[in-house]
């Protein structure tokens, strides 16, 4: 069955209207996106600026809800937040008065998980990012890296069946983006969560994905899902230079600069 | 007089005891820090001995000492002393009670902040001292009167920045909070209340210093203890040195209640940077 399924999902916004002082106007941010989530498949969502991934992020989150179309989750309807779904968001978004430990303990707490397996629980998901020696920092205290491996614990830690990522990495250097991807595939193949990763890389997502979404701006559509039939990611040391890696980047790359793309900012 | 205020405000917000961490010993950096404070307890003495300043209207710094400890003695200065705590302390918990609580509220909800923030800046901007004459007139020279223009100045910083706290608390977080599903009271004393503390206690510390400025005038206007009282009443009685030890005791009341301020702000924004 379908983890999570878009059925012809529309949103709206009332914005001001530039041209008319005081006047609002309709604004589609997505419009028609219809597409499913396989139990435990990781899929990234690739897109100009303006392709409505906040808007669609936020819809899967519950913090709004669809003008047209439904978006089921399990075949439900999603009505709102529910720890079934776990986010990371770019700015970590960790709660600056909790030490690492106690930004897990948040998410547990929230879940209802009795407060005698918090210790145990925070410990096995601190060493899964492998911040075990940093429990009792505080988020000051870390760097991008370890604060974004700790937002990913969080999301973790109260086991939900799916985690939402918005542009995780985007804020980290290089070299700690290239660790957070292969760690983030190393703990999705251990934990086998579905993964809906939005991104604006076109690598991350080739690499990561094993489905990409590529989607339109203005309104955001969905314009094409590639497959991406990498095996062996983690194994494969240097595997931006994999021919498959190479002519599914390019794929991603061209639909991402056809025409109705151009003058738009990627 | 006014020489006084200088060093009261200068004193240590912690943060500057980081940055002299550099010098090599203990001695090496009590000295940096109480040598102006020494030379200028030095020239305080020396000044009116040698006729640079006159000697009537500032005793040297050991005969205002000498006033102090026998005020000390006495009793009489730890009658002031008591009065003017006891007044502040209570005006300023009682304004902490009040604007703690209400600036919540207003900062919680957009309608009443809007509604609200124009005339609480009216408010904050009216100098308290500017309504003593009110106060008085209303609450008689009593101590009511007194408690209740500490309460007054003390309320305004605490309330507006207590508002702008909540109002201001990064929306990521709540985002954050509300998408794990919890219910709006835990997001309130989970979230909101924990990220509003380090501004509340800005307020707070301002609360503290107008305090005491506010209450020594006021005691100044009408009253029969307090420092301001006695410093007046000095004054009047030609009794210099009295005078002085009275301000004295009013630069190390001020130190005593920052020093107590600072050392609660750090505690409760320690996990700031």
């Amino acid at each position: 069955m379908d983890k999570i399924r878009f059925e012809k999902v529309t949103k709206t916004f009332f914005i001001r209207d530039e041209k008319k002082k005081g006047a609002q106007r309709e604004f589609t941010a997505i419009r028609d996106i219809d597409f499913s989530v396989k139990e435990g498949e990781f899929i990234t969502l690739v897109g100009p600026s303006g392709c409505g991934k906040s808007t669609l992020l936020d819809l899967l989150t519950g913090l709004t809800r669809p003008t047209k179309g439904r978006l089921l989750i399990d075949g439900r309807e999603i009505t709102g937040p529910g720890l079934d779904r776990g986010i990371v968001f770019q700015q970590y978004a960790l709660f600056p008065w909790k030490t690492a430990r106690g930004n897990i303990e948040f998410g547990l707490e929230a879940k209802g998980i009795p407060r005698s397996e918090w210790k145990e629980r925070s410990e096995y998901y601190l060493d899964l990012v492998g911040l075990k020696k940093f429990a009792d920092r505080y988020p000051h205290e870390l760097s991008g890296g370890m604060k974004q491996r700790i937002a990913i614990a969080r999301s973790l830690a109260f086991d939900p069946d799916v985690l939402l990522m918005d542009e995780p990495f985007a804020a980290l250097d290089a070299q700690t983006r290239e660790t957070l991807q292969s760690e983030l595939l190393r703990i999705w193949q251990k934990t086998g969560k579905t993964i809906i990763f939005v991104t604006h890389g076109i690598d991350e997502a080739v690499y990561l994905g094993e489905r990409v979404v590529v989607l339109t701006a203005n309104p955001g559509t969905v314009k094409k899902i590639v497959d991406i039939p990498l095996k062996h990611r983690l194994e494969d040391a240097d595997i931006k230079s994999n021919p498959v890696f190479v002519e599914k980047r390019h794929e991603v790359w061209n639909l991402l600069h056809e025409p109705e793309f151009i003058g738009a900012h990627i | 007089m006014v020489s006084f205020d200088k060093p009261v405000q200068l004193d240590g917000k912690g943060k500057i005891q980081k940055a002299s961490a550099h010098s090599t010993s203990f001695l090496g950096k009590a000295f940096k820090k109480s040598i102006v404070l020494i030379l200028f307890v030095l020239l305080w003495e020396i000044a009116p001995q040698y006729g640079l300043v006159e000697k009537t209207f500032l005793p040297p710094f050991s005969e205002v000492v000498r006033a102090w400890w026998d005020l000390l003695v006495t009793g009489e200065l730890w009658r002031h002393f008591e009065a003017s705590i006891l007044r502040s302390l209570f005006g300023f918990i009682l304004a902490l009670a009040v604007a703690i609580p209400l600036g919540l509220l207003i900062g919680w909800y957009p309608l009443a902040r809007d509604l609200f923030t124009p005339i609480l800046e009216l408010f904050r901007n009216t100098a308290a001292l500017a309504l003593l004459p009110v106060f008085i007139l209303i609450l008689g020279i009593g101590e009511v009167s007194k408690i209740a223009i500490v309460l007054f100045a003390c309320t305004w910083p605490v309330l507006l920045n207590t508002i702008s706290a909540v109002k201001n608390v990064d929306p990521l977080l709540i985002k954050s909070a509300r998408s794990m599903n919890i219910s709006s009271f835990k997001l309130f004393y989970k979230v909101i209340l924990p990220a509003s503390v380090p501004t509340i206690f800005t307020g707070i510390r301002m609360a503290g210093t107008g305090a005491i400025l506010v209450l020594i005038a006021a005691e100044m206007v009408g009253a029969k203890a307090g420092l301001g009282y006695f410093i007046t009443y000095a004054q009047y009685n030609f009794l210099i040195a009295e005078m002085y030890a009275g301000i004295l005791t009013i630069s190390l009341l001020g130190l005593l209640i920052n020093y107590g301020l600072s050392s609660a702000e750090r505690y409760f924004s320690r996990w700031k940077q």
